[in-house]
């Protein structure tokens, strides 16, 4: 409850975004069912991508929490030198571009990559990474570390008492995992699948560059096919259709198998010394396998891409341009819708709910509505930039208020009694209680939103015309004509712009006084 | 007898060392300033804290490279003594079997350590659904079932209230007594030390002291424990 004497925070802004929201992403999918009314049934074909889709993120899913578990163990209870290093790393698929990663992955199991070779000079037959493998090797590259951090998290949160217990009464592996990890498991193990499962049900790049064909098309990669090469929008649309609702059904099935979190917290002891002998070689194993699995391929992006960076086409610098205006344009966007919403939500419920909207349709779904509003009214390629850039802010912004909202809530929470006694105004209240406690994760949001941006490989490809790429997409292009030098200068180019995004808005943003 | 030969224990700029032995069947009482290292010096007996140098014996034999479930003592922390997803009787039945296979004896002697802590028919309840003074009961089963001749508390009823923790130190000092267990206490009221513990062991700038008599030790503190006591 509100008192008379607190200043309110502005709604109207807020208001504002929160309609522009329900109409882009409502509107999209109004648009997206008035349209495929006409389009029939789902062919067989359709069928098949949304039996693919469903499988390869149910796979995804299960593979790379499968594969986190022992990493994320083995980073709980060892010190080593690099531990932390490693564990910022894990961080690090989020501000990578999917493209990028692709391009490593190639480089390492692709037809001429280092395992081939490998396994040609021990006159062994190569593999292929195209098709199902490879799009669970792509996910799983991006999701293990994911996971790694969400398991992590859970490990971080068992009482050091009860390592200790396990310690004084003896229990070996199997009882401790019997009575320690399994229970904590248990509770965070399903969050970590469904989120992995959500996130590959939209897989569009990698099903784009590593998948395709009657078995490895999902029903994202299959709306980009009715539109770009049959232009067939009433399937789109009706593609569109089935993988919004597929996700929404994802969604709600997901938000109501979340458990609550765990409570018991410890005093924070030291946790006694971990058991050695073949537990340590396990760890030590798991530990190396999954810095080598993240760090070989993007080694070889570097070592692929770097000399050829600097002969670039012209194309390539163009498209960098675009790159480069989309990503600010999306950055400013997102900066302003969340700060919007979360002056409005510090006391509401609504505005984060609609701030969320997004995690419900996917970019594709979005950018086939937008495609047939604006269709008959404009050309859609004139608009190709600022509709990825809205897209993007709009993807992003579910991100970013998990990052600023619980900064705020509890800013308010914590001071906004003091702030009420000592009369503070609404600006002296945001400049003096708000802004400081969330310019951190508000640098860290809008950062994650550049580099998100300037990697995406989505929407646009649904409107761009040749000349009018971004990066990734042109980095696409590359690839898909075989033009192996240009496409690894550019996947190095690609990767020095997102983390320059990334760094250069998180300190802009969030100080560089990180403790500040 | 439990000494404590040159032992010294060094964690990130914080050092402790001990030099002193303690009698077999004796009641000690271990106190000093917060941050001086009581707990740490207990996790050093259990084998939860490395030790930088010297050794730990326990009756002549050297126990200090011994894993800590081999070491012949039970320890009991401030809290998350319990888990709290096994029931009663299941917590303390790990203290016989960490894999919960017991045979109809051990399941007798579960049930009857229960009802001596006065947990009688509480053994199917999950600890969210007892009380705080049930909880150290429960803790307390195990150690009475695991008859280790050393008992080490850290703290473990300091969130009961006062009537409840005389009752919980009079059981220790009961379970100690059939045993003849020797018991380390973590205290931060002189009155517990004075109800169940003749002896007292400082701990106080970087050094554990050997055991004094505690009501001596409590009517002439020294100023480290003069400064603590207030």
């Amino acid at each position: 409850m509100r008192s008379p004497s607190e200043p309110a925070m502005p709604r109207g802004p807020a208001a504002l975004v929160a309609a522009g929201l329900v109409a882009l992403n409502f509107g999209a999918l109004a648009a997206v069912a008035g349209r495929a009314d006409g389009a029939g049934g789902l062919s067989a074909a359709d069928w098949s991508a949304l039996r693919f889709t469903v499988m390869q993120a149910a796979l995804s899913a299960l593979l790379s929490v499968a594969l986190a578990i022992p990493v994320a163990r083995a980073l709980a209870r060892r010190r080593f030198p690099g531990r932390g290093a490693l564990i910022v790393l894990m961080g690090a698929p989020f501000i990578l571009p999917v493209l990028v990663a692709v391009s490593g992955l190639l480089a390492v199991f692709g037809r001429n990559g280092w395992v081939n070779d490998a396994l040609g000079l021990v006159g062994l037959p190569t593999v292929s990474i195209y098709g199902l493998h490879g799009i669970l090797l792509a996910h799983v590259f991006f999701n293990l570390p994911l996971s790694v951090r969400l398991i992590l998290q859970g490990w971080a949160r068992v009482p050091s008492e009860h390592l200790r217990l396990s310690a004084t009464l003896g229990f070996d592996a199997s009882a401790r995992f019997r009575h320690i990890e399994a229970p904590m498991l248990a509770r965070v193990v399903p969050g970590a699948l469904g989120v992995v499962f959500l996130i590959c049900l939209t897989s569009f790049a990698v099903a784009l560059t590593l998948g395709g064909g009657p078995r490895a098309t999902t029903l994202e990669l299959a709306i980009y096919q009715a539109f770009r090469f049959e232009f067939d929008l009433g399937r789109a649309a009706l593609l569109a259709g089935v993988q919004a609702a597929v996700g929404l059904a994802a969604l709600v099935l997901l938000t109501r198998a979340t458990l609550p979190e765990m409570r018991a917290t410890g005093h924070d002891r030291p946790a006694p010394p971990p058991p050695g002998g073949l537990e340590l070689v396990l760890d030590a194993g798991a530990i190396a396998l999954a810095a080598g699995f993240l760090l070989v391929p993007l080694v070889a992006v570097l070592a692929r891409g770097l000399p050829h960076l600097w002969g670039l086409p012209a194309p390539v610098w163009a498209a960098l341009g675009r790159s480069l205006l989309v990503a600010g344009a999306s950055v400013l966007l997102l900066a302003a819708m969340a700060l919007a919403l979360t002056l409005a939500a510090l006391t509401r419920r609504w505005p984060e709910i609609a701030g969320s909207l997004a995690l419900v349709s996917s970019p594709l779904v979005i950018g086939t509505g937008l495609f047939i509003v604006i269709h008959p009214l404009a050309d859609p390629a004139a608009l190709a930039l600022p509709i990825t850039a809205l897209v993007n802010a709009a993807m992003a912004l579910p991100f970013a208020l998990r990052a600023i909202l619980p900064a705020a809530r509890r800013a308010q929470a914590d001071y906004g009694r003091l702030a009420q006694v000592l009369g503070l105004d609404r600006r002296a209240q945001w400049r003096l209680v708000l802004w400081p406690r969330l310019r951190r994760p508000a640098g860290f949001a809008l950062g994650l939103g550049a580099a998100l941006s300037l990697g995406d490989l989505g929407v646009i490809v649904l409107f761009a015309q040749t000349g009018g790429e971004t990066l990734p997409m042109q980095l696409q292009r590359l690839m898909g004509a075989y033009r192996t030098d240009d496409a690894a200068g550019a996947a190095v180019l690609l990767l020095a712009v997102a983390l320059a995004g990334f760094v250069v808005v998180e300190r802009l943003v969030g100080g560089r006084d990180a403790d500040a | 007898m439990l000494t404590l030969d040159g032992v010294v224990i060094a964690q990130d700029g914080f050092r402790l060392s001990a030099d002193l032995s303690v009698e077999a069947g004796a009641r000690v009482a271990v106190i000093g300033p917060s941050g001086a290292g009581k707990s740490t010096l207990l996790g050093a007996l259990a084998g939860v804290v490395p030790l930088a140098s010297g050794q730990i014996r326990w009756q002549g034999a050297r126990i200090d490279t011994l894993p800590p479930a081999r070491r012949p003592l039970s320890i009991l922390f401030q809290d998350n003594n319990l888990l709290p997803h096994l029931s009663v009787f299941d917590n303390v039945a790990l203290g016989i079997d960490p894999g919960l296979r017991l045979t109809s004896e051990q399941r007798a002697a579960v049930t009857t350590a229960l009802a001596e802590t006065g947990l009688e028919g509480l053994g199917g309840r999950k600890p969210a659904t007892l009380s705080g003074g049930q909880i150290s009961r429960a803790a307390l089963a195990r150690v009475l079932l695991r008859a280790r001749p050393l008992i080490l508390l850290d703290e473990p009823f300091a969130a009961l209230g006062p009537a409840l923790k005389n009752a919980m130190l009079d059981l220790v000092a009961q379970i100690a007594r059939r045993h003849g267990a020797t018991v380390l206490m973590i205290s931060h009221d002189p009155a517990d030390a004075l109800r169940i513990c003749p002896q007292t062991i400082l701990v106080a700038d970087g050094r554990a002291e050997a055991p004094a008599d505690t009501a001596a030790l409590l009517r002439d503190p020294p100023p480290a424990l003069a400064a603590y006591l207030g």
